[in-house]
C-alpha cells in the first residue's frame, strides 16, 4: 500500500518497519516531526531528551543491549551530541544505531547552515542521504543493516526540503530485529580507556576501508547514463533539482555520501565528457573526489555555496542563461515583509515590553522569545546558541566587574534552560557572578511546534510525569534570590526586574505564563476579546508599539473627533482590536493611558 | 496520488504559527523530480492573502492562473504605520497576467458558516482547473477534517466551484 508521507513521517515509519524499539530526540526544525511521529507507534518507546547529547547517549546505551535505536535532531543538535558521537564511532554498536541529522540550508529556522556531511567524515561513520520520502524510509532501514553489519553508528542526513516535503511511500510490515536483547560485558569494546580505545581506533580505520569497498557495490550509489556529454555527480535533494533541470544528462547519484565509492566515481567520470558536481552548501563531494585525483570541470566555482539550491539555480549556474518565462509586473509600492511575530496573548510580549522600557542589555537565547529582537520591540542584544544567554551574562559580569552591575540580564526559555542553561547557572553561583537570569516558562517548547520537556509534566506520548520546579532547582544550585512573576502583569514584571538588577548576587526570575497556543494550559481561562473605544482612542500608538497581531492601525478614523465630554480633538488614526485574534491577555489594556481599551474579564488580566 | 499521479509537496512551515509568510509547492504528473517548482513554471499560484501574490510572481508566466483570496491582512510594519499596504494590486496583476481570479473567499466561507473555511473555498476554485475528479477532492478534504464541520466545508467547496 502507498501513502503520501513527509520525509520525517517516512523516517519514523522506516524505524518502525526496521523493528526499532527506542527513539530519543530533542526537537529542532526541521527534525521535530520524526519523534512526534515515532511516538504514534505503540511498539516504540519514544523520549524527548533534555538535549541532543543525552538523546545520542541514551540511544547508544540502548543499542548495546541489542535493541535497534534511533536518535534524531537538527544539524546544530549534532554539535551538542558530537562528544558521544565521536567516541560511539570507536565503541561501535550491538543492535543497529541510526543518528538522523536534519540540516537546514537557507536557515529557514536556524542560527547557521552548517553542512553535517562533514560530521560523517570527521567521526568516520557512514552517512546515507535520501532524496525523497520513499528513500528516507528505505535508507533508514538500510542504515540499521549497515550499522549491525559493520559495527558502526550510521548517520542519515536530511534537509528541510526532504524532511518537510511529501511524496508517495510504499508501506511494509515491521520486522523483528535480528540481535538478541541482553546485557553484554565487553569492556574492551565499551570502556574507552586509552588502552582499549587505541585498538578500537585501528578497528575504525579497518572498518572505513571495508565500508569503502562496500560503497562500490551498494545499489543506492547508482549511475544513470543518458547523454554522455555531461555527467553530474550529486546526492540527496540536489539530485532532484539537477534531474529536473537536466533530465537528458548522465548522473551519478550517491545514496551513501560517506565513504565514497572511488572506483565507481572513476568509472563514471571516464564515461562522460564533462563532469559537474551539484551539491548544496559545502564542496563535500567535490573536494573528496578531487582528493582521489580525478578532474572535475565545475563545482562550487559556479554552484552557490550559501543557501538552498533549486532547479532554477542549478540551471542558471550550468547554462548561464536566465529564464525568459518569468514575468514580474512593476508595482510602485514596496512590498511590506511578513516576518514571524509573537502570537496574540504571548507571555513573552510583556517581558520584552518591560525590557525595552528599562533599556538594559539583553543576552537572549533561542526560542520564540528570540523574536523580541525584531522591530518594534528590538530588545534582544545577543543570540548564539542554546544556553549562551546565561554564560554570556556570566562572562560579561566577570569582564566588567562592578561596572556591569544592573546593566544586563539573560532571557532564556524553559526548554532551552533545561537543555543548556542549568550548567552556566551553576557556573554563575560557583564563580560569584551577580547577573540576573529570567526563565521564560511558557510550559512548552513552543518555537519548534509545542513539544514536551522535563518541565512540562508530560512525556512525548502525552503521559503525565514529574515536572521540574525551576525555583527548587535554582535553589539547589545555590541561587538565593528567586522570584516568580506573572509576565502579563507589566507593573509587577518591571518592579521585580529592577529589584533583581539592583542585587549583588545571582538572581533568577521565573516568568510563568503558558504559551497562548497551548490548549492544555489555556483550557478554562477567559479569552474574551478586548475592545477599543473609538471615542476614547487618541491614536497615541502605545498599544500598537507592542506589535500584537490582534491590534490594527486604522487611518480611516484620522482627523477631528469629539471626545466623550464633548471636546473636539485631532488624531492620526485609531487602534482597533481584531476580535477573532484577540484572546484578552490584557497587556494592551495596561498600557493605555486613556482608558480606551475595555477591561479584561472580571477585572483581572485575561490569563491570570 | 488517488488520481493516479506521482506527487510531491514541499513546504516551509517553521514559522507558520507565528504569522510569518509560508509557502508550499505542490507538483504532480507522471514522475516528479524536484519538490520545488522551477521559476516561471507554476501553472497555478494560490494565495490566501492579497499582497502575498506579489512575493511569488517569479514562479509565474503569462499563462499562470492566479487564484487570490481578496482579503487584506496587514503585516507588522503596515500595522505600525511605517509602511503602506500596496495599492492597486489588482490593477498591476491584471496588466501582466490574463488568468486572474480575485475571490471573496473569506466572505463566501462566512456564508458557508465559518470564515476559517476560506481556503476550502479557494480549493473549490482551484479544483475547476485541475484534472482531478470533484469526488476525489471532496473525499480527501473531508478525511482531514472533524466530522462536525463536514457539511460546512462541503458548502464552502461548492461555493468555490460556483464562482468561476
Ligand atoms: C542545539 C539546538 N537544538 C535545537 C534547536 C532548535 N530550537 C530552537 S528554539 C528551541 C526551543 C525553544 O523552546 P523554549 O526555550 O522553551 O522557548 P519557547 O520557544 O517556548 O519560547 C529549539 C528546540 C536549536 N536551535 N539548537
Amino acid at each position: 500500500m502507498k501513502k503520501v508521507l513527509s520525509g520525517n513521517e517516512a523516517i519514523a515509519r522506516g524505524a518502525w518497519e526496521a523493528g526499532v524499539t527506542y527513539c530519543a530526540a530533542y526537537p529542532g526544525t526541521p527534525s521535530s516531526e520524526i519523534l512526534e511521529n515515532a511516538a504514534t507507534y505503540k511498539e516504540m518507546e519514544t523520549d524527548w531528551a533534555p538535549n541532543e547529547k543525552v538523546a545520542v547517549e541514551s540511544a547508544l546505551g540502548a543499542c548495546l543491549t541489542g535493541a535497534r535505536t534511533m536518535a534524531s535532531m537538527k544539524h546544530v543538535g549534532v554539535n551538542v551530541a558530537a562528544d558521544p558521537l565521536m567516541t560511539a564511532s570507536y565503541t561501535g554498536v550491538i543492535g543497529g544505531f541510526v543518528l538522523v541529522t536534519a540540516d537546514d540550508p537557507q536557515l529557514h529556522s536556524s542560527q547557521n547552515e552548517q553542512d553535517n556531511r562533514n560530521y560523517a567524515k570527521f567521526a568516520k561513520v557512514p552517512m546515507l542521504e535520501p532524496s525523497d520520502s520513499q528513500e528516507a524510509k528505505d535508507f533508514v532501514k538500510l542504515g540499521f543493516e549497515i550499522s549491525e553489519k559493520f559495527d558502526t553508528p550510521v548517520m542519515i542526513r536530511t534537509v528541510t526540503r526532504i524532511s518537510h516535503s511529501k511524496g508517495p511511500v510504499e508501506l511494509e510490515e515491521r520486522i523483528k530485529p535480528p540481535v538478541e536483547l541482553k546485557l553484554r560485558k565487553e569492556p574492551t569494546k565499551f570502556v574507552m580507556l586509552p588502552s582499549n580505545a587505541r585498538p578500537r581506533h585501528l578497528i575504525v580505520e579497518e572498518r572505513s576501508k571495508k565500508l569503502k569497498e562496500f560503497a562500490e557495490t551498494l545499489d543506492i550509489n547508482r549511475m544513470e547514463i543518458n547523454d554522455t556529454k555531461v555527467g553530474i555527480i550529486t546526492s540527496g535533494i540536489s539530485y532532484q533539482y539537477a534531474k529536473e533541470a537536466f533530465p537528458e544528462y548522465s548522473f551519478l547519484k550517491l545514496g551513501m555520501v560517506w565513504p565514497m565509492p572511488e572506483k565507481l566515481i572513476g568509472e563514471f567520470i571516464n564515461k562522460v565528457d564533462k563532469v559537474y558536481v551539484v551539491e548544496e552548501l559545502d564542496p563535500f563531494i567535490e573536494e573528496n573526489v578531487r582528493l582521489m585525483g580525478y578532474k572535475i570541470d565545475h563545482g562550487k566555482d559556479i554552484i552557490p555555496i550559501c543557501g538552498e539550491l533549486s532547479p532554477t539555480i542549478v540551471k542558471k549556474a550550468i547554462t548561464g542563461e536566465t529564464d525568459q518565462k518569468v514575468v514580474e509586473p512593476i508595482i510602485e509600492d514596496p512590498i511590506p515583509p511578513r516576518p514571524p511575530n509573537m502570537c496574540p496573548g504571548c507571555p513573552h510580549r510583556g517581558v520584552f515590553t518591560v525590557l525595552k522600557k528599562l533599556k538594559v542589555f539583553v543576552n537572549g537565547d533561542i526560542g520564540c522569545y528570540t523574536l523580541g529582537a525584531l522591530p518594534p520591540l528590538e530588545s534582544l542584544d545577543t543570540t548564539v546558541c542554546m544556553g549562551s544567554s546565561v554564560s554570556f551574562s556570566h562572562g560579561m559580569s566577570r569582564a566588567l566587574g562592578d561596572e556591569g552591575k544592573g546593566k544586563f540580564v539573560s532571557v532564556i526559555g524553559d526548554s532551552t534552560f533545561l537543555h543548556s542553561g542549568v550548567t552556566p547557572l551553576m557556573d554563575m553561583v560557583y564563580n560569584k557572578s551577580y547577573a540576573t537570569v529570567m526563565i521564560l516558562d511558557n510550559r512548552i517548547t513552543a518555537m519548534t511546534g509545542a513539544q514536551d520537556h522535563p518541565g512540562t509534566g508530560y512525556t512525548a506520548k502525552g503521559e503525565p510525569t514529574h515536572a521540574i520546579d525551576y525555583a527548587e532547582l535554582s535553589k539547589a544550585l545555590g541561587v538565593n534570590e528567586i522570584y516568580t512573576i506573572n509576565p502579563y502583569d507589566i507593573k509587577e514584571t518591571e518592579e521585580i526586574i529592577k529589584k533583581a538588577l539592583n542585587s549583588d548576587q545571582v538572581t533568577v526570575i521565573i516568568a510563568r505564563g503558558p504559551c497562548a497556543m497551548l490548549k492544555r494550559e489555556m483550557a478554562g481561562r477567559t479569552k474574551k476579546p478586548l475592545v477599543i473605544d473609538s471615542d476614547l482612542c487618541t491614536g497615541c500608538k502605545q498599544c500598537i508599539s507592542i506589535n500584537c497581531p490582534a491590534i490594527n492601525w486604522d487611518t480611516t478614523m484620522a482627523g477631528e473627533y469629539t471626545t466623550k465630554d464633548g471636546k473636539t480633538k485631532k488624531r492620526k488614526g485609531i487602534a482597533r482590536i481584531v476580535p477573532d485574534l484577540c484572546n484578552g491577555c490584557g497587556l494592551c489594556y495596561q498600557l493605555c493611558k486613556f482608558e480606551a481599551i475595555s477591561e479584561p474579564e472580571e477585572g483581572k488580566l485575561g490569563f491570570i | 496520488m488517488d488520481a493516479g499521479y506521482d506527487v510531491k509537496k514541499s513546504e516551509v512551515h517553521g514559522m507558520a504559527q507565528r504569522g510569518g509568510s509560508v509557502t508550499s509547492h505542490v507538483r504532480f504528473g507522471e514522475k516528479v523530480a524536484s519538490p520545488i517548482i522551477p521559476e516561471g513554471e507554476a501553472d497555478i499560484l494560490f494565495c490566501s492573502e492579497k499582497l502575498e501574490v506579489l512575493r511569488w510572481l517569479a514562479y509565474c508566466n503569462e499563462t499562470t492562473k492566479l487564484i487570490i483570496n481578496n482579503i487584506e491582512i496587514y503585516p507588522p510594519l503596515v500595522n505600525l504605520g511605517e509602511m503602506e499596504y500596496p495599492k492597486n494590486i489588482e490593477k498591476a496583476i491584471n496588466s501582466k497576467f490574463k488568468n486572474n481570479y480575485f475571490i471573496e473567499a473569506t466572505k463566501l466561507a462566512k456564508e458557508a458558516g465559518d470564515a476559517r473555511a476560506a481556503n476550502v473555498v479557494m480549493l473549490g476554485v482551484t479544483s475547476k482547473f485541475l484534472p482531478i475528479d470533484e469526488e476525489i477532492w471532496m473525499r480527501n478534504i473531508l478525511a482531514r477534517l472533524p466530522k462536525k464541520i463536514h457539511e460546512l466545508n462541503k458548502i464552502a467547496f461548492k461555493k468555490g466551484r460556483e464562482v468561476v
